[in-house]
């Protein structure tokens, strides 16, 4: 069920090159999306969206130009697994971005690659070099009449935000990394207001898969409502961090009892923006419908002080925060400010309620999903570990 | 054009919203969206915001960084909405709805959400509420009231945390009362196409600021203040020089002048609870005179003097292009009334300063006649006389502070004071203004005429000199051109007007114009074509049209005012300001335009006075180039 | 022939434009060009390209002032970003960080006087399994001790011009 962070052993690694694009480009652009839709693909970026759907409504939309945008500004704390495909599995992104390109009649790819993995850049360079004189890129790939596509690298420059599909696109076009209001959407008014698909690197990854190995391959895998396999970038106190790749709907025990994690007192699940599995929680699982993530996984062992890592959260989202709206701009600096009384054990009850209400209203009233989500960790720990939290000595953990 | 439609292109589309194009016959199927809001159903037409459908059911909904003038950023978060199916709460000016929905706008979650957000707001404002020039106006106490905040949440700075800007003459930023709404932002960028401020920095740490957080003064801020006019709270405020004002006032050997230009009595009311629209000119003159004016004089005077050394000026340069062809001539001539249009063409075209008139504003032009023909008039000595100068306009406390404004030996308009300042003067001398009875301006300048109120909104500068040019030159009335001489193609909030007018034939040069022109033969056949813009985003469309050689390269004349609308939504006029309400304004300046029995410039028998008695040479001679022209300094847009 | 310093951003600048167009999809990356050759995105600079794609210098500087690795003000040679996540934190950032400080003599958000060296945190690097983790300009060095700080900075010290080290993580490609 699990396989570990061998990368010879993922199922990406068996997934022989070209075949997913021969197998689109022999469908029609509608069986082609009826295809990815009866696999049940949901974005594999954390927030779970149909797949399907957002081509069909991308293909849909009219306009000349539409573009085909991979999402590898991989920020999420605790997530590594889109450097290890872009490492080692570039390939496979690529096409199923040119699959992507030709499912919904666009001519032009952008890879948006956050800058702290400048390093990866020359090789993707060269991947997609090869993949351009193999004539997988360029005018009429693999002879199809009339289908032109090819991709560009963009660089992030440090900003957690542009993560955010929204904000990337803002970024694209040389604004701050600021999340614009939904509706629209990208499929409908993206990049240079053009419809625009955003998806993550991983989500590529499996199109090309599920093209090679058929919808029924792949939906045969994971639950009902999360199908398929995901990435985990595994980290923290376990004895062999690294990249796994799970069927969703495997529970949190499992996943502990492979990575060598099974003292964990905690588990943060979905990065800084996810949310803190306590130990009395461990038969959850890893699924859309339950804990979702996209694919962050920190271990916390049993004397790991929690209110440590919340800090570390929040002074995270303080940074990060694009500083648009306000219960994100003021609300982070506010749940920081709680933390830091809670480790001088100065912090009543009363304003941890007001603090802890204030973190519910973050995860309605903010403008965009990270404001969201910030608060997630700490709601969570807070809920989880108010016994360890409360009531400190100075400087006595 | 509807406000939304605007072209917002300039601004980053996460501050601009989503615009669903409405459906041109809404009646057709999928033209409307049925909403429940709170219980009460509704049909709106498909791309309405959730904001403006709830306005139709009689539900307000807070807000704070929507503002009818702007495009919506949706990201204050205060008018947030519960939507039926939806995890999260939903920015209603920001949401135009295609489909039917349930909304609810007071569930707990919405309230305590509102709540939190101006609770986080208060903690980073520096509030001194009474000592806040804003103090019941302010659009942060209001949530504060409404949402019932009766203690400080989350803290409360009790110090300032940053040092005030007070480089300008025109603007003052006081960034310890910002609470980020970005409504300055979406001015002075989209709005205006300026470009002095924008949000810098991430996080916690965003901050509104100018280019490399230099003193306004120091950037390409060309002092609209438009950015005053929708700000919330008293972050930004005009630069007050009211205290100066009651000092000289209370000085007896003063002698103080007031001149009033006409936006600021077509609005004023306002100040004092009344609808827009009502003009109290005569009201207002009595309260002056309580306050302590020695004498009140109408600012229209001087724009009637403006049609006579602009027009000429204009009329001498057709000469020169179409008669005597001598050189290049800088044509299409453009207005230089408006201080924030001069500052913005000396920052972004400074190459096209030549075919700025010459002739100085009508403020300007009225403080160096006050020191000069006035003072010797009445014999008093110009060092004691104070002049102050009404205005709807922030941009004219910073034209008075030209150092090329002296040309009566004395800093011509010593101040400039907006209609918002004076409201509170007058109020501070216990003053009802709307009861006061009416009285008229003072001698010897006496009532202008309807072309000099007109001044006071867009196309009014060109109406009026059209009507002069029609009469002198042509010889005919305006009135057998248009209807009771309104030039109505001029009138109205188009942000680009374009006006051709055949001259059929020509008339005798007026003998006030003999020592320039021997006669208007050169004129004979030609088709004048004349533009108007307001706000300077109008303006950089004309500008960049004429760069570019397009169609009104070929215009004569273009008027140009900086504020949107014109001087009735000058950055000195009353808070708070939108579309409807400058168009009331701008009704009332018509409705006096109406009323005065003379309505044409040159039929001002004060200015024709002047004519005779004192600038006797006639307009653009040595004499009135010396007071009543200036000359502008190219500033360019680069910043060392 | 003498060419001065402004007028080289100028003529760089303008050949970027040429390459990666002259609207303001542009922006990012000729900032990112002027940021790798000239440490930092000067205020000349921000005007010269607000001017080239037709927006204000405000605004330029408002993008620059947004992303962390952008600059206003001049950067050192070598700038070192250790990552500040919690699973690098979990692995001993600490005692990284520390010895950072005292062999560069300077805190975070500093560079030293010889312009050689700034000191920065980073977000994730994304090498949470091989933490602690730091960026050297573009190259990642991974599970860095404090012992192995005074090694990376000697090897900085001795490379006059580019940095082309062997990048030493696992899948690496660079």
């Amino acid at each position: 069920m699990i396989i570990s962070n061998f990368k010879d052993n993922l199922t990406f690694s068996t997934i022989e090159l070209d075949v997913g694009l021969k197998a689109a480009l022999a469908k029609s652009r509608s069986d082609l999306i009826a295809e990815l839709t009866a696999s049940q693909l949901k974005g594999r970026g954390g927030a779970g969206f149909p797949t399907g759907v957002k081509w069909n409504l991308a293909a849909a939309a009219q306009a000349d130009v539409k573009y085909v945008i991979c999402n590898a500004d991989e920020g999420e704390p605790g997530t590594f697994k889109d450097r290890v495909l872009l490492s080692d599995f570039a390939d496979l992104t690529f096409e199923g971005m040119t699959i992507g390109g030709y499912a919904i009649g666009s001519k032009i790819g952008i890879v948006y690659l956050r800058g702290e993995y400048t390093y990866i850049r020359p090789h993707l360079d060269a991947v997609l070099a090869a993949r351009r004189a193999r004539g997988l890129l360029g005018k009429n790939i693999l002879g199809k009449q009339g289908f032109d596509f090819d991709i560009d690298i963009r660089m992030g420059s440090g900003a957690y935000v542009c993560g955010e599909e929204t904000a990337l696109i803002e970024s694209l076009e040389g604004h701050r990394g600021e999340p614009r209001n939904r509706p629209p959407f990208p499929v409908d008014t993206g990049f240079n207001k053009m419809p625009s698909v955003v998806n993550n690197v991983e989500t590529f990854a499996c199109v090309a898969s599920i093209l090679a190995k058929g919808s029924a391959w792949f939906k045969a895998l994971g639950t009902a409502r999360s199908a398929g396999f995901k990435l985990l970038s595994v980290s923290g106190d376990c004895k062999k961090p690294g990249i796994y790749e799970i069927q969703l709907g495997l529970s949190v025990a499992k996943m502990l009892a492979v990575v060598g994690g099974e003292d964990a007192k905690a588990v943060q699940i979905g990065g800084a923006s996810g949310t803190c599995v306590p130990r009395s929680e461990f038969q959850r699982t890893i699924a859309f419908e339950d804990v979702s993530t996209g694919g962050s996984v920190i271990v916390f062992g049993p004397d790991r002080d929690m209110l440590e890592v919340t800090k570390n959260f929040m002074e995270f989202f303080v940074e990060e925060s694009c500083g648009q709206c306000t219960p994100c701009r003021d609300g982070n600096p506010k749940l920081l400010g709680g933390i830091e009384l809670l480790e001088q054990g100065r912090c009543s009850m009363r304003y941890l309620n007001e603090l802890l209400a204030l973190g519910e209203t973050m995860q309605i009233a903010s403008k965009c999903g990270l404001g969201q989500s910030a608060p997630n960790a700490f709601l969570s720990i807070v809920k989880h570990f108010k016994g360890e939290l409360m009531g400190r000595t100075h400087g006595v953990h | 054009m509807a406000d939304n439609v605007r072209d917002t292109s300039r601004a980053p589309v996460s501050q601009a919203g989503h615009f669903i194009a409405p459906v041109e016959d809404d009646t057709l199927i999928g033209g409307r969206v049925t909403l429940t809001i709170d219980g009460q159903e509704v049909k709106v037409p498909l791309g309405t915001t959730i904001l403006d459908a709830a306005k139709k059911v009689g539900i307000r909904i807070p807000t704070l960084c929507a503002h009818p003038d702007l495009c919506s950023a949706g990201l204050c978060r205060v008018c947030v909405v519960e939507v039926e199916g939806m995890r999260t709460l939903q920015a209603s000016c920001a949401y135009p709805v295609s489909q039917p929905m349930k909304i609810h706008t007071h569930t707990r979650k919405v309230r305590q959400a509102r709540r939190h957000i101006v609770d986080l707001m208060l903690s980073q404002h520096y509030g001194e509420c009474y000592a806040c020039v804003r103090n019941n106006n302010c659009e942060l106490q209001s949530l504060a009231k409404e949402y019932g905040v009766d203690f400080f949440r989350f803290g409360h700075p009790d110090k300032p945390m940053c040092e005030k800007d007070e480089s300008s003459h025109s603007v003052i930023r006081d960034m310890n009362k910002c609470v980020m709404c970005r409504r300055c932002v979406r001015t002075c960028i989209d709005l205006q196409e300026v470009g002095a401020l924008e949000a810098v920095g991430r996080g916690d740490k965003t901050k509104i600021s100018t280019f490399m957080d230099k003193p306004l003064a120091d950037v390409v801020c060309i002092n609209c203040g438009q950015c005053i006019n929708r700000c919330p709270t008293g972050a930004l405020r005009a630069n007050d020089p009211t205290d100066e004002v009651w000092a000289a006032i209370d000085d007896p050997t003063k002698h103080v002048v007031i001149q009033t230009a006409p936006a600021p009595r077509a609005a004023i009311g306002e100040c004092f609870g009344q609808e827009p629209g009502h003009a109290l000119t005569f009201e207002m003159n009595t309260a002056l005179k309580l306050c302590g004016f020695d004498k009140v004089f109408d600012t229209n005077f001087t724009a009637d003097l403006t049609i006579f050394e602009e027009g000429a000026e204009l009329l001498l340069r057709l000469q020169d292009a179409l008669k005597t062809k001598k050189g290049p001539v800088a044509l299409p001539q453009f207005t230089s009334c408006s201080p924030g249009w001069v500052k913005y063409l000396e920052h972004f075209y400074p190459e096209y300063i030549p075919n700025l008139s010459s002739a100085k504003s009508p403020q300007q032009m009225f403080g160096a006649i006050i020191k000069t023909y006035y003072a010797q008039l009445n014999k008093i000595d110009p060092k004691d006389i104070v002049t102050v100068a009404l205005m709807p306009c922030s941009a004219k406390k910073f034209e008075c502070n030209r150092p090329e404004m002296t040309d009566s030996g004395f800093k011509d308009v010593d101040y400039g004071l907006t209609t918002r300042e004076l409201a509170k003067m007058i109020h501070e001398a216990g003053i009802d203004l709307p009861k006061m009875a009416k009285s008229d301006f003072d001698d010897p300048f006496g009532t202008a005429t309807g072309s000099g109120v007109i001044f006071g909104t867009t196309g009014g500068v060109m109406e009026a000199a059209l009507r002069t040019v029609i009469e002198l030159v042509v010889g005919i009335k305006v009135e057998n051109l248009f209807e009771h001489a309104d030039i109505i193609p001029l009138r109205g909030m188009d942000g680009v007007k374009y006006v051709e007018l055949k001259i059929p034939s020509v008339g005798e040069v007026p003998a006030i114009l003999k020592p320039l022109f021997e006669s208007w033969d050169f004129l004979n056949g030609v088709t004048v074509k004349v533009a108007v813009a307001h706000g300077t985003a109008n303006a950089k469309k004309v500008m960049e049209d004429i760069k570019n050689g397009g169609p009104l390269a070929g215009c004569h004349f273009i008027e140009f005012m900086g504020c949107p609308g014109g001087c009735i939504g000058g950055g000195g006029q009353p808070i708070p300001t939108s579309q409807t309400i400058r168009e009331a304004r701008s009704k009332a300046i018509y409705d006096e335009d109406s009323a005065y029995a003379v309505r044409k410039s040159h039929e001002n028998p004060a200015v024709l006075k002047i004519y005779t008695e004192w600038l006797t040479e006639g307009p653009c001679s040595h004499k009135s180039h010396e007071l009543l022209h200036t000359h502008y300094t190219p500033r360019g847009k680069f910043i060392a | 022939m003498f060419v001065s310093s402004q007028e080289r951003l100028k003529s760089d600048i303008s050949a970027w434009l040429d390459r990666f167009g002259r609207d303001r999809t542009a922006l990012m990356p000729v900032l990112q060009e002027i940021q790798k050759k000239y440490t930092h995105v000067s205020p000349y600079a921000m005007q010269i390209i607000a001017d080239a794609v037709g927006i204000h210098p405000v605004e330029v500087q408002s993008v620059v002032s947004f992303y962390a690795f952008l600059d206003q003000s001049p950067k050192g040679r070598f700038v070192i970003r250790l990552c500040n996540t919690i699973s690098c934190d979990m692995q001993g950032k600490a005692q990284v960080a520390q010895q950072l400080r005292n062999d560069l003599g300077i805190d975070f958000g500093q560079t030293t006087t010889d312009g050689k060296f700034s000191l920065d945190w980073a977000a994730c690097l994304g090498m949470c399994d091989q933490g602690p983790a730091l960026l050297v300009n573009d190259i990642i060095h991974t599970r860095v001790t404090a012992a192995m700080v005074h090694d990376i900075l000697e090897t900085c010290r001795k490379t006059f011009g580019v940095y082309a080290l062997e990048t030493k993580h696992e899948e690496g490609h660079a």
